[in-house]
């Protein structure tokens, strides 16, 4: 099955990752830009940093047959520093030239203060400036509500077009809000502290699959890119067919990325599917 | 031997982790439930868990709860 991984960070991970990703199916990553574990001193290092996965990454995934795309942002820890973020901000439209840079992401809000609030709005406001999609982080744990909440607000007095506004990292308790509103939601499929593969296919099963996007967010920390192939076998499990796993897992990132004409990978139907025997039935 | 803070520290999101999953599968079953009105008897299975659920929930107890709830899951007759 041809998977798209919508949320990895690639400079964190090993060629290894990329290779096993390739034999099992996936066929394009989209990589956010996102806080290294340690807070930048310089614009400049930041601006290294989007070179790094605008150019060189998409080289090392080729190696294996994986498109590489990705987003460039000051994340939303690092947005605690506006002097600094303001100067990152004002050379990142350069970026948007690069053939395989989608939009602004991931930005938000990660302790939900002020200062990330400011470059939250500057980025947005630059996002529509010059067209560009936006992927919004929600924060983590018990601060998710709280941000999640103040995003809402925010970007309801801020000129976007929801369909072009990716909010990520929704879980049960957050994920009606950004859905009733229009926007896009992510789930992210990480280790104990966002959602598992199976809760994943629980909101699959209430919410439906319409403007849903699954990833697996693979990073420096504790993290695993198959994830979203556990999420996939267990959606399969539950009696879904190849082409609703297709929906979900290649051509919804598809019409979501793809609103960008730079990503040019097109949705995907299967000509003829194999009735297989449902998993688990085997006695 | 960790501190009690230090087991907290180390061990809390996991036991977040595991309950929120035990929460979503009780509600995945209620829901296959209501889907399906011919599946009205009660399966035992789900009051073992409840059971279980009813030893975690105590205030107080002896640190032998795993013990108590592998020998509720298992057949001892």
């Amino acid at each position: 099955m041809q998977i798209i991984q919508p949320h990895y960070h690639a400079i964190a991970r090993t060629a290894q990752d990329y290779e096993r990703m390739a034999m099992s199916g996936v066929v394009a990553v989209a990589e956010p830009a996102f806080w290294a574990g340690f807070d930048r001193d310089y614009p400049e290092t930041f601006l290294d940093y989007f070179k790094q996965i605008s150019e060189f990454e998409p080289t090392r995934a080729a190696d294996y047959g994986i498109r590489h795309f990705c987003w460039v942002a000051v994340n939303p820890k690092e947005a605690e520093n506006p002097v600094l973020s303001h100067q990152v901000l004002e050379k990142m439209p350069e970026f948007f030239e690069k053939p395989t840079v989608l939009g602004i992401g991931e930005i938000g809000f990660h302790k939900t203060t002020k200062n990330e609030e400011e470059i939250f709005e500057a980025q947005v406001e630059l996002a529509i400036k010059h067209d560009q999609l936006i992927l919004i982080h929600t924060p983590h744990l018990q601060d998710k509500v709280r941000g999640t909440k103040r995003t809402l607000e925010v970007l309801r007095h801020m000129n976007v077009d929801p369909e072009k506004v990716w909010i990520d990292h929704v879980e049960e308790h957050t994920i009606r809000g950004p859905l009733e509103e229009g926007y896009w939601v992510g789930f992210t499929l990480y280790p104990i502290t966002k959602c598992t593969p199976k809760r994943a296919v629980d909101m699959l099963e209430i919410y439906g699959r319409e403007r849903i996007i699954i990833n697996s967010s693979a990073d420096w920390g504790p993290s695993d890119p198959f994830t979203l192939q556990e999420c996939i076998m267990d959606y399969r499990a539950r009696g879904n067919s190849l082409q609703d796993a297709i929906e979900v897992f290649h051509n919804n990132p598809c019409r979501f990325l793809g609103q960008n004409p730079k990503f040019d990978i097109k949705p995907i139907r299967v000509q003829q599917e194999e009735v297989a025997q449902p998993l688990g039935s085997a006695t | 031997m960790l501190t009690a803070d230090k087991v907290l520290d180390r061990y809390y999101l996991d036991v977040r982790c595991m309950l929120v999953e035990i929460a979503a599968t009780l509600d995945r079953h209620d829901r296959a439930v209501a889907d399906d009105a011919a599946d009205s008897a009660r399966d035992p299975r789900l009051d073992k868990v409840y059971e279980a659920l009813a030893v975690l929930a105590e205030g107080s107890s002896t640190a032998d709860r795993s013990e108590r709830l592998l020998n509720m899951f298992s057949d001892l007759d």
